[in-house]
């Protein structure tokens, strides 16, 4: 079949963009979203025009490399699916489609479809992990899980950091990223010890980047993971409670820790002399 | 036995597959599903025959004593780059690939070893030159006790000096962010380089079979000696005994450090992590984390990383792509990297360098690896004199889908267990036309049951992937593009109904026909051997440092745990071991002696020269101006190895694809067209640049394939085979690695040898009879 293509084309991140229209033949029912553009690629190349830049990498799903807006919807017409794994099948022949970079404040466009997303890993900086220095661990057998709990922490850990939530969010709100690696790290024993302070400073810096829930739930179909909104209920019960237990003074502050200070003031990334300033670590 | 494995969830998760049915676990099982891939496994057997003289001349061996005593040497060794002493700077002329030729001529009475062949033999000698043998400096003894006796020898950093060292650490997958995590905790200043845009996405994170760890939580008599035996077996008998000891050792270590850090293994009702065995394996050893666990292992690796990021102890770099080594009076002492945004090309200096760059199975173009694997960062040391081990080396999995269209962007892989109830077959006519459903039984070919009856449809990796080639090869491949055989569930279907195979497969089944457009449940699926993973890599010793001193490598990008051939599951763990409880101990002690020593100043005359030549190198490739894209090359080199350095090898079509490949790679230097400038994110260009690199490890690979006459595990000479088909390995002159130094300019490759012994594991003949 034939495709029509509405392409967003933008040269850098200072630069304006626009739309730009093109055509591919020849599409077959087994090419995916990502393919569409490598077609389109190739012929672009061979015309010597510059090919449209697309972040891409496992192409099956699980590094959470891929990711555009096609006709509006993330990652594609179906849900719970990478960009990747997403076929043209639902398209005719003569379709119109149009692909565009993530829409989300706390992305901003590096060049046509590829965004930078390094916000995400400023919220996983800020406590989205267990400290425990390496060659210290007990024997794995003494903390013994409880099956169920494992397998939650599994569903919520699933998830690939594409970013497609916040790009289907009106607000442009990371809750369902946040939440997911919250709930993981909750749901097990070894991620108790740090449990509240994990979860302040974790929303802290999600908060300076991203906008707020307000409970649209259109994040959950475009999850390819297929994170589910109990875990923004998870966040918002721990965060609660880290509040609690924090004006309790149950957990003294860490000061060795200089992203905490974002809790008094500015943000860590600032505090790096060699850092643009910008909030990347490039 | 090569036994990874892509599970469907439902075997290893708590709800069958299928059930529930709401959308999240219909997003889910997706997502964990295997994916295939192909690999049109071309042509010619021409050499079916070709050394089948050699057959009579050579008993099958069952138990051979090892060709030549080991020559152990703790810290200095033989001739070599390494001989000087790690104290002082060695005194080799600034950035020299050649400069260990150059130092050390190869002694001619070191009786190499060369092809009986007289017509290979001098086509060997105008292809490449052989150099002094090399020794991995390894201490001996008791080799349970080994590394605990090297941990005790290995210097120290106070804890107060480490903040004036600084390591590079490049890659951030399994190997790369454990080493710059932990060296970062310990107190060292550490930058972290990955061309991804995050550290979370190395490829480590699309294994999905498991890790293995021989913690004996079974009572099946599993334990760190058999894991050792197996890898070596497994690797047949191409790897060092004292590596392959350490990383069963510290297996136990990995489990419960990535317990600590929160990966969510499976469990057993009673809290206790869940263990699987690999087919094949008799034990129980494997850890998994539903179908996910190198997604699982990768995220915890990445978040350590940016816990140390958070802590203001780490820079970490992300979308920086490593073009060079900095080689400074014979140390690496740093990279230049390009900014993939704005296209910077700068140099970073500091004490050590550690790579962890991954595999290069993406030579081949479609692989089962991600699309931005590369050989660049290993293939730049090597030319900077890395010596560059057993590139020929590369395991094909042959439950991967093959191509379907054109457009097919790679090989998925699909789980190696639907071979439990699918029968593998092909037409017995070449050519046959007919669909699937049309050809009667006795039109079919069986040929893994038929040449198997023991195994059938189970025989191991590398047999079943021979065994398609052969197929293939006599035009018996089946679909559009002939390039598959069939697995065909009708029997299963018909003995244990639609709802089991659904229950078994179904996330699998749906992904193919997603894929295809096809239905596995009438008609049969389609597979091919797919290039999978390097057991080559750069050569290391047994602190996995390089022959160029302060350049350390792991994970896939290193060479020494799994031989020949690798052990399924073993990898997460080669690449975890290295990272986490090899590198941090080892960096420090090249460390300790460089106290006092700044990093090389960037307006040092390697440095500038490195940034120089990697400037150049990219201005060249856009300067070409020629009419066709790097892709279009790629894909041709792809078919070159397929055909020649693929599944099964020999001699003529080795030679053969040295020389084409060759003339491809002249090609692509004076006809490429890379679109675009530098001072900007250019995908074209960064194709451009990996794919100049893999065209030459490309030549290489072909001349190691010819150079090592014998077969080992996944390399298959069809010269060398017993009379059943199995490899017939050459332990009197083979039972080492080849270790390449670059060729010199206007000279040829120089491979050394490292001599292997087999103590602890007595060399045997591996058989699945
Ligand atoms: C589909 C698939 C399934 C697998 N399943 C299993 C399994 O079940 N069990 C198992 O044990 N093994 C499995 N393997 C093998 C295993 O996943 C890999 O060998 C292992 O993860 C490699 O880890 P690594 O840390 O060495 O490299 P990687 O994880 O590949 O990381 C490489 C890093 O280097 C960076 N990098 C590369 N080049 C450059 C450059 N030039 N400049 C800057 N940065 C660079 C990348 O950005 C990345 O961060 C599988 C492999 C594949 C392909
Ligand atoms: S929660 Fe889902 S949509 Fe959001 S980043 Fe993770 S996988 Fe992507
Ligand atoms: S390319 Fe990796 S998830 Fe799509």
């Amino acid at each position: 079949m034939r495709l029509i293509l509405e392409v967003w084309r933008q040269a850098d991140a200072a630069s304006p963009g626009r739309f730009e229209r093109y055509e591919v033949d020849g599409v077959t029912d087994e090419v995916s979203m990502l393919e569409l553009l490598d077609m389109l690629n190739a012929q672009l190349v061979a015309e010597g025009r510059e090919p449209v830049a697309f972040d891409h990498d496992c192409r099956e799903g699980i590094c959470g490399t891929c990711g555009l807006m096609v006709n509006g919807r993330p990652h594609g017409p179906e849900d719970f699916t990478p960009a990747c794994l997403q076929r043209v099948r639902t398209f005719s022949d003569g379709d119109v489609v149009t692909l565009e970079p993530w829409r989300a404040g706390a992305f901003p466009v590096v060049r046509d479809l590829v965004v930078d997303r390094s916000a995400l890993d400023r919220i996983i900086a800020s406590g989205g992990y267990i400290s425990t220095a390496t060659n210290a661990a007990p024997e794995a057998l003494t903390m013994p899980v409880n099956k169920h709990q494992a397998e939650a922490a599994m569903d919520h850990a699933a998830c690939i950091g594409c970013g497609a939530c916040v790009a289907a969010c009106p607000n442009g709100a990371a809750q369902l990223f946040t939440g997911a690696k919250v709930a993981h790290l909750a749901e097990l024993p070894q991620g108790q010890v740090e449990r509240y302070e994990r979860v302040r400073s974790m929303v802290a810096t999600m908060e300076s980047e991203f906008g707020s829930c307000t409970n649209y739930a259109e994040c959950v179909p475009a999850c390819p993971a297929a994170i589910g909104l109990d875990v923004i209920a998870h966040l918002n019960r721990d965060f609660r409670t880290a509040v609690v237990v924090q004006r309790r003074g149950e957990v003294p502050e860490r000061t060795d820790v200089p992203w905490l200070a974002r809790l008094r003031g500015g943000p860590w990334w600032q505090s790096d002399p060699d850092d643009a300033g910008d909030g990347t670590t490039r | 036995m090569p036994t990874e494995d892509r599970r469907e969830t439902g075997s290893t998760g708590p709800d069958p597959v299928g059930a529930g049915g709401g959308a999240e676990r219909a997003g889910r099982s997706r997502r964990s599903m295997a994916r295939a891939v192909p690999v049109a496994v071309g042509l010619a057997a021409a050499a079916a025959g070709l050394g089948k003289r050699y057959l009579d001349a050579r008993a099958r061996r069952t138990e051979v004593e090892p060709a030549a005593p080991p020559t152990p040497a703790v810290g200095s060794t033989s001739p070599g780059p390494r001989a000087a002493p790690m104290t002082a700077p060695a005194p080799v002329a600034v950035p020299a690939p050649e400069s260990a030729a150059a130092t050390a001529p190869a002694p001619a009475a070191a009786a190499p070893r060369r092809s009986e062949d007289p017509v290979v033999a001098a086509e060997l000698d105008r292809r490449r030159r052989i150099g002094p043998e090399i020794h991995d400096a390894a201490p001996t003894g008791d080799i349970r006790t080994l590394w605990d006796d090297h941990l005790l020898n290995l210097r120290l950093v106070n804890p107060a000096n480490r903040r004036r060292f600084k390591v590079i650490v490049v890659g951030t997958g399994l190997a790369g962010a454990g080493a710059a995590a932990t060296l970062s905790e310990l107190g060292y200043q550490v930058e972290a380089f990955t061309l991804h845009d995050a550290p979370r996405r190395a490829h480590s994170v699309a294994a999905q079979g498991g890790i293995n760890a021989a913690k004996g939580y079974k009572a099946d008599g599993d334990s760190i000696d058999r894991l050792f035996r197996d890898t070596v077996k497994g690797g047949d008998f191409r790897a060092r005994e004292a590596d392959v000891h350490r990383l069963s050792e510290m297996s136990v270590r990995v489990i419960d450090h990535m317990t600590a850090l929160g990966v969510p293994f499976a469990r057993e009702y009673g809290g206790q992590i869940a263990t699987r065995s690999f087919g094949g394996v008799q034990v129980s050893r494997t850890f998994y984390a539903r179908g996910q666990t190198g997604q699982q292992l990768q995220i915890a690796g990445a978040q350590q990383l940016l816990k140390e990021v958070g802590a203001g102890r780490l820079k970490l770099h992300t979308r920086q792509e490593m073009l060079d080594l900095i080689v400074a009076d014979g140390r690496a002492v740093g990279i230049v990297t390009r900014d993939m945004v704005t296209g910077d090309i700068v140099p970073h200096t500091a004490h050590a360098v550690v790579l962890a760059t991954g595999g290069y199975g993406n030579v081949y173009f479609k692989s089962t690896l991600a699309k931005s694997s590369n050989v660049t960062a290993t293939w730049r040391a090597h030319k900077r004199g890395a010596l560059f081990a057993n590139p020929c080396m590369i395991q094909f999995h042959p439950t991967s889908l093959p191509l379907t269209s054109e457009w097919q962007s790679k090989l998925t892989l699909m789980s190696e267990s639907l071979r439990n109830d699918g029968r593998v077959w092909v037409p017995k006519e070449p050519g046959d036309d007919r669909a699937p459903e049309d050809i009667p039984e006795e039109d079919r070919d069986y040929y893994l049951e038929r040449m198997y009856p023991s195994f059938g449809n189970l025989a191991p990796r590398d047999i079943s992937s021979r065994a398609a080639k052969i197929q293939l090869d006599a035009g018996k491949g089946v679909g559009p593009l002939r390039n598959g055989v069939y697995l065909d569930f009708r029997d299963a279907i018909a003995r244990l109904g639609r709802r089991t195979m659904e229950e078994r497969y179904g996330n699998l089944l749906e992904l193919y026909t997603d894929a295809t457009g096809e239905d596995p449940y009438t008609s049969p699926m389609r597979i091919a051997p797919g290039p999978h993973f390097a057991m080559g890599g750069l050569w290391t010793d047994y602190n996995q440092m390089s022959n160029v001193p302060g350049l350390f490598v792991g994970g896939e990008a290193s060479f020494n745990y799994h031989g020949a051939n690798r052990l399924g599951a073993n990898s997460l763990l080669s690449a975890s071991v290295d990272g986490w409880f090899v590198l941090p101990w080892t960096v420090a002690d090249y460390l300790a002696p460089l106290l006092g020593q700044e990093p090389v100043p960037h307006d040092h005359p390697a440095v500038i020269e490195a940034v120089a030549e990697a400037s150049g190198r990219v201005d060249h490739l856009l300067g070409i101006g020629g009419t066709t894209g790097p892709d279009v090359y790629h894909k041709e080199l792809g078919q070159l190895l397929t055909d020649h350095v693929g599944v099964e090898r020999h001699a003529e079509g080795l030679a053969k694809g040295a020389d084409a490949i060759r003339e491809l790679k002249d090609d692509f230097w004076s006809n490429v067209r890379v679109v675009g400038h530098g001072q900007q994110l250019n995908q074209e260009l960064e194709r451009a640049g990996r794919l100049a690199d893999y065209l030459e490890l490309a030549e290489l690979m072909a001349l190691d394939a010819l150079d090592r006459d014998e077969s080992a595990g996944a390399h298959f000479r069809s010269e060398h085979q017993t009379e059943d088909g199995e490899a017939l390995r050459d332990d009197d002159n083979w039972t080492s690695t080849s270790a390449w130094e670059a060729a010199p300019p206007d000279g040829v490759p120089i491979r050394r040898s490292e001599p292997l012994t087999f103590e602890a594991v007595p060399l045997a003949t591996r058989s699945y009879k």
